[in-house]
């Protein structure tokens, strides 16, 4: 009689796992809109960026540009070093949208081509995903041996708009 | 310490700069406008001098505008708003003598958060600035045990607008960096900035293994001292009139 | 000498079902409170600027000093070679190793970023105490897990002292190692103290047997297994050691400071007018976890009683977690000596006794990890047999010869 009853006990379990299980899988179908729907191309209403072209050629840009803002990030934290290349604030400066001032958002530059491929980004959870500072650094500009005269004019030029009053706030 | 390639050539530099310069010529313009490509070396070290005797107990203009700088977010909860550089009033349980001082990151040559950090996410830069590489800080909060100072904040909620050049986030630990991307510029801290323009001018701030800077020179001339002396930690920040 | 008979237990009762089922719950429970603090960060927690380290840091310490402590069972056996306690070394084993991970999981939990576990596992900064530590944990799972198979496969077993030895030396480093954490902590008064290191091990030596007496003394009721009363007249006695040991490490500790002057106050706020960490551990460490279970486990009465050396030991545990709380929360509150002779105020609580009340979800992610360590005991001795058959007198004491319950257990 226990062990009958035993048995009914592991049956029941069973099929109440089934059932979660099947449930949990319709849920999420339902959930995902139903049968393939094609996903729209990430570009479609993205800005490009106001440059005339990127720092690095776009096919080079796709495929590495974590790698280069991984290499820039330990030079700038570790060894001060903040040549605007490969700089996120350069990146966000010339790729946010000028009618959101973000990166982020359903058409933003970053999140549009990231929630396309699926690849979390963590980066702005701390940086901010807005233009803040006016630079002059665009494509045209971004020489990688920078002139010292020229670099000081610039760090004056950016003293003078960031003495004026930001409060960081878009 | 082994020095790589970049050090190496930086040093060199210097050096060979140092000696095609006239005799007694100051060097303050090659330590402060170093080109954006050019590593920190520990040729230099950023230090500060507070003169207590200057500081007066109603002027908060430093607090003020560390936390414009940074961005600091201020309608928090006060136990875990942060606080990168705050005002501390003193007074003398025997005499009554109360003055009032700034404290934040100390800057210490041997920082003990630094040596507590198990992923080296905490570290003193090559020029003497104390930081935290929030890159890799796992939000362990250990650092915070260990400094003397309570110069850290720890990260408690989401933050959504942090300023461009300060990136912040929930979960890892801060503290005064010395306006970093400032100095990087060849400007000045922003409480340094707001002491001298609006406050009584009791911060002073400059490259302390620079001879011929005026901290150093007042540092080698007049009376300071360092907070907790007895730890021996060779703090960047020096107080007078304590 | 005979064998010992190790068996897995039958674990098919409702009674099972419903423990590990309960275990799971609190796990959830754990995990669902982890992910809450994780994703509105730590302002829902009672943790701040001034109390760094909370409640999730009480229980991880509280189970990481078990774990090496639980150890030291079978170290007793094979590496100072009392036969008595051999049947329990396997059980030791077993506990060390889940309490150690139920620990490290509610450390891991309350990270900041607890994503980025991966980086403190391969970034290393070798001056860190916590670095050294990730690897005395891991080498401590390893090592005891090496020592389980030598001493579970019979073709081992020749190994189980070298391998018994090892675990040994390694769990006093480990001690040593979360000592040391607080310790080398220059900057407050509480720490900076190398003693820490040594009291944590004299701890965990406590902390781990009344675990372990409480873990044997229910699995072998629950399982309707024999327990005789003579290996339980040993575990207790030898737990009144420990307990006394404790006492004498915290009076040794209080007097350094009280010797000093420069601790006066700090010994003032722990010994009379801290409030709750004053209560805790005058009542909670000292009386609740020192004192009586000193009367009881050495009462001539008291003492032989099964339920009394139960509640003493379940009172060592609750005398465990007050001093870990007062040495954690109540070292963090007491303000860092920044101008001696000066009366500090400002906004940033320099001065003033830190605030901290302890929040649901703090709690919650720690009795988690107790649940989860408690889990995989309980499910691991259903599947390998860590447990003797019998722990009846007879079965054990090695200078009795066959009876009929070793017969009986041998047929």
């Amino acid at each position: 009689m226990a062990i009958n009853n035993h048995k009914k006990l592991v049956l029941g379990a069973w099929i109440a796992a089934i059932v979660v299980i099947a449930a949990f899988f319709a849920a999420a179908y339902a959930l995902s809109g139903g049968p393939a729907t094609p996903v729209p191309s990430p570009l479609t209403g993205v800005y490009p960026g106001k440059g005339k072209k990127c720092v690095a050629p776009v096919a080079v840009m796709r495929r590495y540009h974590m790698q280069f803002l991984l290499h820039q990030r330990d030079l700038t934290v570790h060894e001060g070093v903040r040549t605007k290349r490969f700089l996120l604030t350069n990146c966000v400066d010339c790729h946010a949208d000028p009618k959101t001032h973000s990166v982020l958002g359903k058409h933003g530059f970053c999140a549009s081509c990231h929630a396309y491929a699926a690849v979390q980004i963590d980066c702005f959870s701390c940086h901010s995903p807005h233009p803040e500072r006016v630079t002059t650094a665009f494509a045209d500009d971004l020489a990688p041996q920078h002139s010292r005269l020229a670099e000081m004019v610039k760090a004056t030029a950016i003293t003078q708009i960031q003495s004026d009053p930001v409060d960081g706030s878009q | 310490m082994s020095i790589d390639r970049r050090q190496f050539l930086a040093v060199g530099g210097a050096v060979v700069a140092s000696a095609a310069l006239a005799p007694g010529m100051r060097l303050i313009e090659l330590a402060q406008a170093r080109s954006p490509d050019q590593a920190v070396s520990n040729l230099q070290r950023w230090g500060m001098l507070v003169d207590t005797t200057r500081c007066s107990e109603g002027c908060s203009a430093c607090v003020t505008a560390c936390n414009k700088e940074n961005g600091l977010e201020q309608d928090i909860r006060l136990d875990i708003r942060p606080q990168w550089i705050r005002k501390v009033t003193l007074r003398d349980e025997n005499t009554g003598y109360v003055q009032t001082l700034p404290m934040m990151c100390q800057h210490c040559e041997e920082p003990p958060c630094a040596d507590v950090c198990p992923t080296g996410a905490s570290f003193r830069r090559a020029d003497g600035i104390v930081l935290v590489d929030r890159h890799i800080c796992i939000g362990c909060r250990y650092c915070m045990m260990a400094c003397p100072y309570k110069a850290r904040s720890f990260v408690h909620e989401n933050l959504t607008d942090q300023r461009a050049e300060i990136p912040r986030g929930k979960g890892t630990v801060e503290a005064c960096n010395l306006c970093v991307h400032r100095v990087d510029e060849g400007r000045i801290p922003a409480c340094v900035e707001a002491c001298n323009a609006d406050g009584g001018k009791a911060l002073a701030f400059g490259d302390i293994n620079d001879p011929a800077s005026d901290i150093a020179k007042r540092l080698a001339t007049q009376q300071s001292a360092e907070i907790r002396a007895d730890l021996d930690l060779n703090t960047g920040v020096r107080y007078q009139g304590l | 000498m005979k064998s010992i008979d190790f068996r897995e237990i039958e674990g098919r009762s409702l009674g099972y079902y419903a423990l590990l089922a309960f275990f799971g719950v609190l796990v959830l429970i754990g995990l669902a409170a982890a992910y809450y603090m994780e994703t509105n960060g730590h302002h829902v927690t009672g943790m701040n600027n001034q109390i760094v380290w909370g409640m999730p840091h009480v229980f991880a310490v509280f189970l990481i000093v078990s774990a090496s402590g639980v150890l030291n069972v079978a170290s007793i056996a094979s590496v100072f070679g009392r036969v008595m306690y051999k049947p329990l070394t396997r059980l030791s084993g077993l506990l060390a190793i889940t309490l150690l991970i139920g620990g490290l999981c509610v450390l891991v939990l309350d990270l900041g970023k607890p994503d980025r576990l991966i980086v403190a596992m391969t970034i290393y900064n070798f001056k860190s105490i916590f670095a050294w530590n990730i690897f005395l944990y891991t080498g401590f799972i390893a090592v005891v897990a090496i020592y389980l198979w030598m001493m579970i496969e019979r073709r081992m077993n020749v190994y189980t002292r070298p391998a018994g030895l090892l675990a040994f030396i390694w769990r006093l480093t480990l001690t040593t190692g979360t000592g040391s954490i607080f310790g080398f902590l220059i900057a407050r008064q509480a720490y900076d103290s190398a003693l820490l290191a040594p009291m944590f091990i004299i701890m965990s030596f406590a902390f781990g047997l009344a675990i372990f007496i409480l873990y044997t003394m229910s699995a072998y009721s629950l399982t309707g297994r024999p327990l005789g009363d003579e290996i339980l007249r040993r575990l207790k006695n030898l737990l009144g050691v420990f307990v006394a040991s404790v006492l004498y490490f915290v009076l040794v500790y209080h007097l350094t400071n009280l010797y000093m002057t420069a601790h006066h106050d700090f010994e003032k706020f722990i010994l009379l007018d801290g409030g709750v960490y004053t209560a805790l551990f005058w009542i909670g460490q000292v009386l609740i976890g020192g004192v009586l279970p000193l009367v009881i486990l050495y009462h001539p009465r008291l003492g032989h009683s099964r339920r009394m050396i139960a509640l003493g030991a379940a009172l060592v545990l609750v005398g465990a977690f007050c001093q870990i709380y007062v040495i954690i929360i109540g070292g963090q509150a007491f303000p860092l000596l920044l101008f001696p002779g000066k009366v500090v105020s400002s906004s940033f609580f320099d001065g003033v006794i830190g605030q901290y009340r302890p929040s649901l979800p703090e709690i919650a992610l720690g009795i988690g990890g107790v649940a989860f360590a408690l889990a995989m005991a309980t499910f691991a001795i259903k599947i390998l047999p860590f447990l003797p058959a019998s722990l009846a007198d007879a079965d054990v004491d090695p200078h009795q010869t066959g009876t009929k319950a070793t017969e009986a257990a041998h047929a």
